[in-house]
């Protein structure tokens, strides 16, 4: 059984957000990246089934800043291979344009399984798994929350609103969009990784030009503005209450 | 198969013994004459299915993977009550415990709440989750302005290494700019770090985490390397430790004080500053790191006694006996995984000694612990006129004039 776990990296909200001079992008220049909480649940699921099953598992990523660090982590959480994608990511790709560098580095190797996070905090143009099993032509499961394989299929478990969870099955090769991994992804000691990064190595693919057509033409990006209804009172205790009393009374509530 | 797994264990438990010795005086590990003075000093030892004493009984019949399969080790908080009292002077909180938590870690047997702080001391350089850029927001509007070395570009007398809780923690803040303060009314020719700082690492090390405790060393190393100072200062006893006790192993020397050691050298020089607000009857708490593991007991309590109107009363438990605020050894980060298994906390306990002495003010000389001592004042019957304030706050008032 061979799994492939995929992940990008995203902006960390540690930082403040700015926007670039374009006014259509996020600045990249201070930007802090960090893996994208779902794919940590999609590698960790990978990792389990791994333990329970003896698959290998194989993680591919986008290069970016910091893309190697995430990798040799995996590697020390228990990914037998390390892809990293090389080609013009460092601005940021549509989900389009990834799935399709995705698809094209996948039908290269075999895999039986694809695990991806459900969902991203940059995903302008719809979640990446859907994406990605279309052009593969595979069928894609979101909102999963646990894998059991056996010949050929996967019984996963699905979660719906309300704290419905649906179990079904899908025949692999299939897409799947985790939504939680059923154990937290596990912390490795620093020590665990800086061995892989001695003993494990990152394959550097070559993709092709990326594709993002079919994505959405951003005209404008900007931070939350203030509604004008909203007014803010400063001020100490006293000088803000004696404000709101003189405003509802303005208002005829008092 | 059975055997293996058998002669597996058995090689296990020999060569984690044999690690022991590696550590400074390890060799002493040898001679325990299972007394269970350990267990009994450690404040959760009533509650560990594995107290040190049983740890080292099971190591020695080659049972140690008995002990990493319960988690009862991190109730450990690292307070060394079991080092200091140990009749055969052996190193049970540097060596036993910390390499326990060290092979728990490996294992991946680590509570949640753990992992967290010790992702965010790898992305970030602080257990916070805080950001690395805006480690120096506190010192915004403080006049004189605290010079970051990075753009003062000139050598300084004294690096203040802040710390982790020091920037970041709101209630520590308070501490933090009374230092400032206190800095500048003696005319001390200073400076920090700002965002090249990293955690000290150390309560990381003791909770386990040797290779980060490297890691954050290793920058707080590189950053040191760049600038000229001739000593540092921190008010984190964890931050002391490190640098004073563990990072020289790794090549980074430099003389560190503790602020209590600093101003207590300077104490003629600060005396007249300090006016004094009436009677208050203050007792102190003994940090781990600063007492028991360093042995500075006399310079916070000198401080104290010399601010006019201060009455200094003791607790039973002070100096080498005092009792842990819990946030040592990854305490600080694991609240909730020990009220899960003990549902007290030692904090609660200081806080009614604190009570019972008569104290009105509690005095700290740790970041760890105002914010801890008075959450306790908030869950005590009648500690709410408790106030917990580190010694340099109460320098910083008695300098200050009345307020009435």
């Amino acid at each position: 059984m061979n799994i492939t776990a995929l992940f990008k990296l995203v902006p960390d909200l540690v930082e403040e957000l700015e926007i670039d001079d374009s006014g259509t992008a996020l600045d990249m220049e201070w930007l802090r990246l960090i893996i994208n909480e779902f794919d940590d649940h999609a590698v960790e699921e990978a990792i389990l089934l791994k333990e329970r099953s003896e698959a290998t598992v194989t993680v591919i990523a986008p290069d970016n800043e910091g893309v190697d660090d995430v990798l040799y982590t995996a590697a020390a959480r228990g990914a037998d291979r390390l892809i990293q994608l090389m080609g013009d990511f460092e601005d940021g790709v549509n989900n389009h344009a990834l799935a399709r560098a995705v698809a094209e580095t996948i039908k290269g190797i075999q895999t039986d399984l694809i695990l991806t996070g459900v969902q991203a905090h940059d995903d302008l143009d719809g979640s990446l798994g859907p994406l990605l099993a279309e052009y593969l032509n595979m069928p894609y499961i979101g909102y999963v929350s646990g894998v059991e394989l056996s010949d050929g299929i996967a019984v996963v478990k699905k979660e719906y609103p309300g704290g419905l969870i649906g179990e079904m099955e899908v025949k692999l090769p299939a897409v799947l969009g985790i939504q939680a991994a059923e154990e937290p992804p596990r912390y490795v000691a620093v020590s665990k990784v800086r061995m892989a990064m001695k003993t494990a190595s990152i394959e550097e693919l070559e993709i092709a030009d990326l594709d993002p057509s079919g994505g959405p033409e951003i005209s404008r990006m900007f931070q939350p503005e203030v509604g004008e209804r909203a007014t803010m009172i400063t001020g100490d205790e006293d000088e803000i209450a004696a404000r709101l009393v003189e405003i509802f009374k303005e208002i005829g509530a008092l | 198969m059975a055997v293996n797994q058998a002669k597996q264990a058995v090689e296990f438990s020999q060569s984690f013994y044999t690690s022991l010795f590696e550590v400074q005086d390890g060799e002493r590990f040898k001679n325990c004459i299972q007394c269970a003075s350990c267990s009994g000093a450690c404040p959760y030892g009533y509650l560990m299915t594995m107290p040190p004493g049983k740890m080292i009984a099971y190591l020695r019949a080659d049972l140690f993977e008995k002990v990493l399969t319960n988690d009862t080790v991190w109730m450990c908080i690292s307070c060394y009550a079991c080092t200091e009292i140990c009749p055969q002077n052996i190193p049970v909180t540097p060596g036993l415990m910390t390499r326990a938590k060290e092979e728990l870690l490996l294992a991946g047997n680590v509570p949640d709440e753990l992992q967290d702080a010790l992702m965010n001391s790898q992305r970030y350089g602080n257990p916070l989750g805080e950001s690395p850029r805006k480690r120096a927001l506190w010192t915004k509007g403080i006049e004189p302005e605290i010079p970051i070395l990075r753009q003062a570009k000139r050598p300084v007398d004294v690096l203040w290494f802040v710390g982790d809780y020091a920037s970041y923690h709101p209630r520590i803040q308070i501490t933090t700019k009374a230092f400032a303060e206190i800095l500048n009314t003696l005319g001390i020719d200073f400076g920090i770090l700002g965002p090249e700082e990293n955690s000290d690492g150390d309560s990381q090390r003791l909770a386990g985490e040797s290779g980060l405790f490297e890691m954050l060393a290793e920058k707080n190393g590189k950053a040191f390397s760049k600038y000229q100072f001739n000593q540092i200062v921190t008010t984190d006893p964890h931050a002391y430790n490190a640098i004073k006790n563990e990072y020289p192993a790794l090549g980074i020397s430099y003389p560190v004080q503790h602020y209590t050691e600093f101003l207590r050298e300077r104490l003629d020089d600060l005396k007249p500053l300090l006016k004094g607000n009436g009677h208050t009857r203050v007792t102190y708490h003994d940090p781990c790191y600063l007492g028991r593991v360093n042995e500075i007991y006399e310079e916070p309590r000198e401080l104290l006694q010399a601010i006019p109107g201060v009455e200094l009363v003791e607790m039973a438990h002070n100096r080498s006996t005092s009792l842990c605020c819990g946030g040592g050894g990854g305490g600080m980060w694991l609240d909730g995984f020990q009220w899960e298994k003990a549902h007290t906390r030692t904090t609660e306990w200081r806080v009614r000694e604190s009570l019972s002495v008569g104290a009105d003010v509690l005095a700290v000389a740790c970041p760890y612990e105002a914010p801890r001592f008075e959450d306790a004042t908030k869950t005590i019957q009648g500690a709410s006129s408790l106030a917990v304030k580190d010694v340099v706050e109460l320098l910083l008032e008695a300098m200050e004039e009345k307020a009435d």
